[in-house]
């Protein structure tokens, strides 16, 4: 039978919780790096036992720990993340230059042949590369060094690259988002980048459909259609059918169309989740009533999934990087609260449970189907 | 040798409790200490100064004999009773929280 593998990263520490193909009983392992902030652990698709984790702290910086047994042992590599050449400077919150400055990885991307090879987005936004399983890191300079890169700016929560998507049939394709300059693709393996921002609108910045400035929240693929993406912006849900190269809105019905994860269905590529958040002023569900919207037409009609969710007196958030689905038959989608819950639903979001609770606040969701 | 005082995590990442010492040749100064306790615990390397401006991280301070050298350039000479190991060289965590 096949096992679940949900990796938790948490405002203090790492959680891997597992049960069986049935998702009804848990184990909880951890907490593992107790007391430091963990952005971000994933799995390698090709290696599902070889995981990496973001490792994080105000006081001692970046570390970063790699299992090669499933998360039961862990060891540091290399925490080193220089950027290329001079690092010149973005734009600060009060617009003056400000220099280039690694603070932490805010997502760690595993290629999908190579359990060495791995990208990791950081902030202050960049993307770093490793080829030898973390013992080495070197940025891909093509990004920052995009014209637009002067220009960017950080959202509040920072300057952070937290999205990287490698499609799975061109391997020379990846897109990536940064809060708050906006999303980007290569079609060289990461050489050159374009930015893929037009038919975005943004009202919090000078200029509403600006090249880039955009705080994109999240994007997601499925892997049969990687010309398809989805996107929860600060405000709105969008859709581009041709790689980036234009978006539209697909909000439609939604109670409100801020906030910061997407997902999509394992099998269904017109199957997508969201959690709308209240406004960027108040991070919590609209009318205290915690609640997935799924459309099962790539937007624009949405329905509320409540099944064994709080529906009064939840001021929770969702953060960017917590939601995740399994890859069995009946698909099971997973996110994770800053109230330290961890909710699943075994069938596609009609019922869901919380898997475990009172955690620290969780800042990531990543989930393992292994056989 | 030299007696390091390490906060909590970096004890935990370092896999060691309590004091650890080092081997200094030459002046006692902090780069000189941080130099060896990160040739004795490469784990440690940018977690207490950075990779490659070698400067403390701003939410640490070094504490020796009651004083605090964190403002101190790196080359200075520590305390007597610090190079002879009389007293410990500390590494202290700004503490946060309410």
């Amino acid at each position: 039978m096949s096992t679940v593998r949900v990796l938790v990263g948490t405002r203090k520490g790492a959680f891997v919780l597992t049960s069986d193909g049935k998702r009804e009983r848990w184990d909880v392992s951890g907490p593992h790096f107790g007391g430091w902030e963990i952005y971000h652990l994933k799995g390698s698709p090709a290696d599902p036992n070889r995981l990496y984790a973001s490792q994080t702290s105000g006081w001692f910086g970046q570390i970063v720990q790699r299992s090669n047994d499933g998360g039961k042992t862990w060891e540091t590599v290399n925490n080193k993340f220089v950027y290329d050449g001079v690092p010149g400077t973005h734009q600060w919150y009060d617009g003056t230059p400000h220099p280039w400055e690694f603070k932490r990885v805010w997502h760690f991307e595993p290629s999908l042949t190579d359990p060495d090879t791995v990208y990791a987005g950081v902030e202050d936004a960049a993307m770093f590369r490793t080829t030898d399983g973390g013992q080495t890191w070197n940025e891909l300079p093509g990004l920052r060094g995009h014209g637009s890169g002067r220009f960017w700016a950080p959202g509040a929560g920072g300057l952070g690259l937290h999205t990287i998507l490698l499609d799975p049939k061109n391997p020379q394709r990846m897109f990536i988002a940064i809060s708050a300059a906006g999303a980007f693709r290569t079609d060289d393996g990461g050489a050159t980048w374009t930015p893929i921002n037009k038919g975005l609108r943004s009202e919090g910045i000078p200029n509403p459909t600006a090249e880039v400035g955009h705080c994109v929240h999240r994007i997601a693929m499925h892997r049969s259609r990687p010309g398809v993406l989805f996107m929860q912006k600060h405000w709105d849900v969008m859709r581009t059918d041709d790689a980036g190269d234009s978006w539209r809105e697909v909000s439609g019905n939604l109670p409100t169309d801020f906030g910061f994860v997407i997902d999509v269905h394992t099998h269904e590529p017109e199957t997508i989740y969201v959690v709308p958040i209240k406004s960027d002023s108040e991070h919590y569900p609209p009318d205290g009533k915690l609640r997935v919207y799924r459309s099962r037409a790539g937007g624009n009609e949405w329905e509320p999934l409540t099944n064994g969710l709080p529906q009064r007196d939840c001021y929770v958030n969702v953060l960017r990087d917590a939601m995740a689905v399994d890859s069995l038959d009946s698909c099971g989608v997973y996110f994770g609260t800053t109230g330290g819950q961890v909710y699943a639903s075994a069938d596609a979001g009609d019922h869901w449970s919380a898997i475990v609770e009172n955690l620290p606040a969780v800042l990531s969701v990543e989930v393992q189907t292994l056989q | 040798m030299i007696r390091v005082v390490l906060p909590a995590h970096l004890r935990t990442l370092a896999q060691v409790n309590g004091e650890v010492t080092v081997a200094v040749d030459g002046p006692v100064t902090q780069r000189a200490v941080l130099d060896a306790l990160e040739e004795t615990y490469p784990v440690l390397r940018g977690t207490i100064r950075d990779h490659v401006t070698l400067k403390r991280r701003p939410f640490l301070r070094f504490f020796a004999c009651e004083e605090d050298f964190s403002h101190e350039p790196p080359d200075a000479p520590l305390p007597d009773a610090v190079a002879a190991g009389n007293e410990p060289f500390l590494v202290v965590g700004a503490m946060a929280g309410g």
